[in-house]
């Protein structure tokens, strides 16, 4: 008698929500009684130009299948400005990723504002699809990471 | 060569500069190295040929720091180097005095040897005077040649022009040896699949030995402290172990001088691996200029780069992903 392994892929998704937008929008979100898949890891940041290239990376390096990056709208930013950067910082990361061969899909933004419960469980129900559809992420992780 | 010698001899005589900043013979003669000279008798190994592909803009940052001015040799495309320190205010533009030299495209020894040249005694035709289009090596085996294009920098033959972008004053004649597109190898690896793009990196890639050659010659990369140095970054004063660790130094060290990158290609002639490293700075320079706009680094000293700065209708990330 052998044990059989559960094969059954359950993606790991870290999520990187912005204090002021984003993390009460998962709030509203879970208030309203919206579901959103248990895969999804919420790390909260102070604005979503907090996250470094190198956030995302790591995440990935220890097991994450997806990074979803939410922030409040460009132009809402509590202080200002952050989210525009981090649009631009975030644009570059991916397409170097795209240009290294890693699946686009696995790394999104989206902007999610305190009101947007609804699109916050949309937003991660759709981005658990999409990593359910791509699989486990392989390019990205370091084996010594792997449990 | 000699024009230059005794121009820098009379300002360091008058006292116009504390030191000059040039190339001295190496023990091989096709590897010159960065040097001071500061004494008359020191001008005995000054020397200056297209095997002087060093980027002194960087050493400046230490010579700002020094009593009195320093005369530096820059070529043409080291003056954008020089721009964007200035840019970054970590160059002191009054302790700098500046000598456009003249540039007809730097010669790589590896290439030569590639092309079955071996046991080199010495080489023709590479100093800065020569009009010669090829080059004349005296080898253990007996006489060899070489076109100069063959043997040129990859980064020569994406030259980006021929004029210094800041100067005191110039010597020498510099030539324009651009005979290919600059972005034509990030094009053809944008065409590929995402497999032969994961591939083509991890081939590329896994031959890095973590040397920091590439960190410690770009003139970018000049922050006083490092997070490669960190003890808190993973991989930090170590080789690499796995194919993450390869991907992740790589893309942040890129990612680091992303809008801030001249394409001088320092990091590709140092590096003793090969590994073409101008290609992850290059894409980003592409993306840069697809997306918000044609910028060439140190062209003009700017307030703001392209990743220090945003529109309110810049493109989203999702635009990556849509592009396929």
């Amino acid at each position: 008698m052998s044990i059989e392994a559960n094969e059954e892929f359950k993606p790991k998704i870290v999520a990187f929500c912005c204090n002021w937008c984003s993390y009460a929008g998962a709030d509203l979100a879970g208030s309203s009684r919206l579901a959103y898949p248990a895969d999804v890891k919420i790390i909260r940041v102070p604005c979503s130009c907090r996250v470094n290239p190198m956030f995302i990376l790591r995440a990935f390096e220890k097991g994450a299948d997806g990074v979803i990056l939410c922030g409040c709208h460009p132009g809402d930013c509590h202080y200002s400005t952050g989210n525009f950067y981090a649009r631009r910082r975030m644009t570059m990361l991916f397409s170097m990723l795209d240009y290294m061969g890693v699946e686009n899909g696995r790394t999104r933004v989206e902007w999610v504002s305190a009101a947007e419960g609804v699109k916050f469980s949309t937003t991660m129900n759709e981005f658990v699809q999409k990593i359910h559809s791509l699989g486990k992420n392989v390019r990205l992780g370091d084996l010594r990471c792997r449990n | 060569m000699q024009e230059l010698i005794a121009r820098a001899k009379e300002l360091l005589a008058d006292g116009t500069v504390a030191r000059v900043l040039g190339w001295k013979a190496g023990d091989l003669p096709y590897n010159p190295e960065p040097a001071y000279f500061e004494k008359e008798e020191d001008f005995k190994d000054f020397v200056y040929n297209s095997f002087c592909g060093a980027n002194l803009s960087k050493f400046m940052i230490e010579a700002s720091k020094l009593e009195g001015k320093t005369l530096v040799c820059l070529k043409p495309c080291d003056t954008y180097s020089f721009n964007q320190l200035l840019s970054e205010h970590r160059v002191d533009r009054d302790k700098a005095y500046i000598v456009g030299v003249g540039c007809k495209g730097k010669l790589d020894i590896e290439k030569i040897k590639k092309q079955g040249i071996k046991g080199i005694k010495s080489i023709s035709g590479a100093e800065i005077s020569d009009e010669a289009d090829t080059l004349t090596i005296d080898t253990i085996y007996g006489e060899k040649t070489c076109a100069f294009s063959d043997a040129m920098l990859e980064r020569c033959h994406v030259c980006k022009g021929k004029e210094h972008k800041i100067y005191d004053e110039i010597i020498g004649e510099s030539k324009e040896t651009k005979d290919a597109e600059r972005f034509a190898e990030v094009e053809r690896i944008e065409a590929m699949s995402p497999e032969e793009k994961f591939a083509f990196f991890r081939k590329e890639l896994s031959k890095c030995i973590r040397c920091n050659a590439c960190r410690n010659v770009c003139p970018a990369c000049s922050c006083r402290k490092c997070v490669f140095d960190s003890t808190k970054f993973d991989s930090s004063q170590k080789a690499n172990v796995d194919s993450f660790e390869e991907k992740m130094f790589h893309i942040i060290r890129a990612f680091h001088v992303a809008g801030r990158c001249t394409d001088c290609g320092e990091c590709s002639r140092v590096c003793p691996q090969g590994i073409p490293l101008h290609l992850f700075n290059r894409k980003f320079i592409k993306e840069i200029d697809e997306l918000y706009g044609e910028y060439q680094a140190g062209e003009t000293v700017v307030e703001k780069g392209p990743l220090t700065s945003y529109t309110f209708d810049d493109v989203e990330p999702g635009i990556v992903a849509e592009r396929g």
